[in-house]
């Protein structure tokens, strides 16, 4: 069955008919040509499809596409603004906490999510932050580093 | 790129990620990314729920029959066998599986969820056959034959399979007398060790796409450490000309090997050939992903290992018995390089070393950062510190007395290449506080310190080549062309900092493409594999970076009537030493330069092409391994760790993981910095992750939720690094590869610290609280 969902994606309105079982995660990627969110378990274990859902760092793996109707939807193409990189991603260029990069664009937003409830997180809230986004290259120390350099500056 | 910063004279400085701006921004395509429009495909492979079995029957009919399914594909269609150092596979079986989990057919339809429905009405009529899950069990007479025509299969010269058992390749290495030392030794350790497959756990699953077009070209997209060795074994298995396959790879989301070679692809080559002219797409699920990708082989080892009173090793045995899983064409070569390299960094008088790949009905095993190094470093390393123990040494000078050295005539007969290992533990030794006994943070707790050192060479066949195409554009930016993978470990940024200080251009005028690798338009690179990128490809790049040069500096010459030895490119700009003349490169290097008065034009387009293909490594005798050169070099390194053992549960926190690795030239410090990080995660992560299997051979912790790997909450307090820079000979600025060996031996670093600390020895991966905790009860 197909439900027609509104939702506001990077600042735009976009309404949408999709399946029930559908989640928010194949919706974006499939339908709205979003693929920053990436597929990597689909069950909610390794943050690679991470996205602010009304500001919240969400799994979009695990939410329902029809349970996003009417939601505010925000993903790393948002955050550049103007050819300027958003403090975040250019923390992670300076601080080379990016490899393979696959799971850059959510460990990005889970940070995002924590900065913008709160902007001087301590390490332990940054890694709390970002338990739930798995990396398998970087070994986290620079993506820590990178978090709370930009934590530190307070410019998020 | 942001900002106008020019950096001249690149290589050794610590320039940003040349790929870093796309990656943040979302703006990367990786395989699964790339939009095909409404005509694509999905398919989904039907997996044997047996371990080992005869396929009786295959009645595709009812899937068939489900509407929006395109076809069904067996292994019928598909008569050849595929394999890089042996053709021992079908791309799917023809009449035996041999693991749960392997491909049995392809379904096609018009969405996964038809895909996924379809095959499980896809009905395949098996005859179940005993099978055989551990090395040690199946190289026994009487274990079930996995591959009973071994013999048949088609085979590289210097790989040596046993036909009539379970033996893919036996390796065997002799040097001196093993069995007349043994009596003037003071010191003998002798123990067995395991370690479990694992697997390789990229973020991003695999996942291939291919097209067989009706005019007989055929396309195939794929997340590939591999492309140019995917064309050559799809092509030869399926018999397509090489010329009509084209392999397109993106930016890979992780490899560490599992992108390595061929493992679903050609099952969506040979799917898409039953629905020409649409491209089908076969992703795997993360449950699928460890069911049925590649792993890192199991491995028991067997080791006696013995020393004289001073300390200095004497004879060395070892039995190694790697599990290779159902299919072992990639195997075998693991097994080859952990038996020429069998005694670790050490230098023995005498060894006797038997390396043996086995077949068992299990995932396959295949490449994974290390390729065999950490598999028997696990042991080997744990047994050089029982035996400074033993002999009251203690375990650095150990290992500084008897490592190896450049001249020393190494296992195999070969001079061991410029290293400097001493150095290298001197370096984490300092950084860990070595001599120091640092107080616990609780009284229940026990602080320890290990160290446990290592080599690796790039393991692979002797000729592997590589190619590099320099092109300028009209305002001297420059297209380097290579065929090597951005898989991560920035080999893009490295190939562009080379290829700008050969040229004499700012590192930002340059760009690499290779996003995608296109076999059809790419220079030719064997496999992203091997930690070979930095010194082979980088070879290349130079090359053909010198070629460009060396054509423009011949124009400018022209032009001023000068020779072109007094001319160099600084900063973008030709001058001459002789008569402080300057020329810029914009332009010229499309247009070329006009002759006075304009009476004609000379120079054009510049373009500079490079090679590199090591032709110096030489055959290995097959009684003894013996050889003039057995591999290209070795890289070496050390690590120290500094842990916390709660005596109360077992768990250990490691607080500091202190590395160094000789690199030989860090093109890019930082970049060697983040490999050493990483790897030495990802080290301490492997060390606690296995398979766990049902007595039916089924995989219990197939999903994230039961295959745990490090998160951010484990990583040590503090990963120290240190450089060392003794110049390769024929590296690029005397460069060597560091992809690999970061985590070859922090687990074995890890067991030596936690019998510092509370005196118990685990032989047998993978690492639990559980077990220390067990272990110490017993003692």
């Amino acid at each position: 069955m197909l439900h027609e969902i509104t939702l506001t994606v990077n600042g735009e309105q976009r309404t949408v008919a999709v399946k029930s079982h559908h989640t928010l995660l194949k919706v974006l990627r499939e339908q709205l040509g979003i693929t920053s969110p990436k597929i990597g378990c689909e069950n909610g274990e390794c943050g690679a499809c991470t996205v602010l859902m009304n500001g919240k760092a969400v799994n979009s793996c695990l939410v329902l596409a029809v349970e996003a109707d009417g939601a505010v939807i925000e993903t790393v193409e948002n955050l550049s603004k103007e050819g300027e990189l958003h403090p975040l991603q250019q923390a992670f260029v300076e601080h080379n906490a990016i490899q393979c990069g696959f799971c850059t664009p959510g460990m990005i937003m889970s940070a995002k999510g924590l900065l913008d409830r709160n902007p001087h997180p301590t390490v332990d809230e940054v890694k709390e932050a970002l338990a739930g986004n798995l990396c398998r290259c970087t070994g986290y120390i620079r993506i820590v580093d990178a978090v709370m350099d930009v934590a530190k500056k307070g410019d998020a | 790129m942001a900002g106008r910063v020019e950096t001249t004279e690149p290589v050794g400085k610590s320039v940003p990620r040349i790929d870093a701006y796309e990656k943040v921004t979302g703006a990367v395509q990786y395989v699964d990314d790339i939009p095909f429009g409404p005509n694509l495909l999905y398919g989904k492979f039907v997996r044997s729920p047996y371990a080992h079995a005869l396929i009786k029957s295959i009645n595709t009919s009812k899937a068939l029959a489900l509407p929006g399914v395109k076809a069904v594909v067996t292994g019928k269609e598909v008569p050849n066998r595929i394999g890089l150092y042996l053709k021992d596979r079908f791309v799917f079986p023809l009449d035996r599986v041999r693991w749960i989990g392997e491909p049995v057919a392809g379904v096609i339809a018009i969405n996964e969820e038809i895909a996924e429905e379809a095959a499980k009405l896809v009905e395949v009529e098996y005859e179940e056959l005993p099978a055989v899950f551990d090395p040690r069990e199946a190289i026994k007479p009487d274990a079930p034959l996995i591959h009973p025509d071994l013999g048949k299969y088609e085979v590289v010269p210097f790989i040596f399979p046993e036909p009539g058992t379970n033996i893919s390749e036996h390796f065997k290495l002799r040097k001196g007398d093993v069995d007349s030392a043994w009596s003037q030794c003071a010191a003998i350790v002798e123990d067995d060790f395991f370690v479990p497959q694992i697997q390789h756990v990229p973020i991003e699953p695999h996942c291939a796409v291919a097209r067989w077009d009706k005019d007989g070209t055929v396309t195939l997209w794929a997340a590939s450490q591999s492309p140019f060795a995917q064309r050559d074994l799809i092509a030869q298995s399926l018999d397509i000309p090489h010329g009509n396959l084209r392999v397109i790879a993106p930016y890979v989301g992780g490899g560490f090997g599992g992108k390595a070679g061929v493992s679903i692809e050609a099952n969506v080559v040979a799917m898409s050939r039953a629905v020409p002219g649409y491209p089908v797409k076969v992703r795997m699920t993360r449950e699928e992903e460890f069911l049925g990708t590649n792993v890192r082989q199991s491995c028991a080892a067997h080791y006696k290992i013995g020393c004289d009173k001073d300390g200095n090793l004497l004879a060395y045995e070892c039995q190694y018995y790697f599990g290779g899983g159902a299919y072992n064409e990639y195997g075998v070569n693991i097994t080859r390089a952990a038996g020429y390299s069998c005694t670790g960094p050490y230098d023995v008088p005498n060894v006797k070393g038997d390396s043996y790949c086995v077949y068992t009905n299990t995932q396959v095993g295949s490449a994974m950062r290390g390729f065999g190094m950490p598999e028997i470093h696990w042991g080997l390393e744990q047994m050089m510190d029982r035996l400074a123990e033993k002999i009251g040494m203690d375990k650095a000078e150990f290992r500084r007395r008897n490592c190896v050295r450049p001249g020393d005539k190494i296992l195999t007969g070969m001079t061991m290449p410029q290293v400097d290992l001493v150095k290298c533990i001197d370096l984490v030794t300092k950084a860990i506080n070595w001599d120091k006994k640092d107080k616990p943070s609780a009284p229940h707790k026990k602080r320890g310190k290990g160290i446990a050192i290592m080599w690796k060479a790039p393991a692979m066949p002797p000729n592997p080549g590589s190619q590099a195409i320099v092109r300028f554009n009209e305002d001297a930016s420059v297209n380097v062309f290579v065929g090597g993978q951005e898989i991560g470990q920035g080999t893009f940024t490295v190939m562009a900092q080379m290829a700008a200080e050969t040229l004499g251009v700012p590192y930002e005028w340059v760009r690499i493409t290779a996003n995608p690798v296109d076999t059809k338009y790419s220079p030719y690179e064997w496999q992203t594999v091997a930690s070979r990128l930095t010194w082979s490809m980088g070879n290349a790049v130079k090359a053909a970076a010198e070629d460009a040069r060396q054509k423009i500096l011949q124009v400018v010459a022209e032009y001023w009537k000068e020779d072109p030895k007094d001319l160099d490119i600084k900063n973008g700009v030709v001058v001459s030493y002789k008569s402080e003349r300057e020329q810029s490169l914009k332009k010229m290097v499309v247009y070329g330069l006009p002759n006075e008065n304009y009476e004609g034009w000379q120079g054009g387009p510049i373009v500079g092409s490079g090679k590199f293909m090591p032709t110096y490594v030489t055959g290995l005798d097959p009684e003894t391994g013996q050889g003039t050169r057995a591999v290209v070099h070795y890289t070496v390194g050390a690590q120290a760790v500094d842990i916390e053992v709660d005596t109360e549960t077992g768990q250990i926190e490691v607080l500091k993981i202190a590395s160094a690795y000789d690199v030989g030239k860090a093109i890019n410090p930082d970049l060697v910095m983040t490999q050493i990080e990483g790897g030495a995660v990802h080290g301490l992560s492997a060390a606690y992750e296995g398979f766990y299997f049902d007595e039916r051979g089924k995989l219990i912790n197939n999903s994230l939720v039961d295959y745990k790997i490090a998160t951010v909450m484990d990583i040590p307090k503090e990963i120290h690094g240190d450089i060392v820079e003794t110049p390769l000979e024929d590296g690029p600025w005397g460069a060597r590869g560091v992809g690999e060996h970061v985590m070859v031996q922090t687990a074995p670093a890890i067991a030596n610290a936690i019998s510092d600390a509370v005196g118990v020895r685990i032989n047998t991966l993978p690492l639990s609280a559980e077990k220390v905790y067990l272990a110490m009860m017993k003692k």
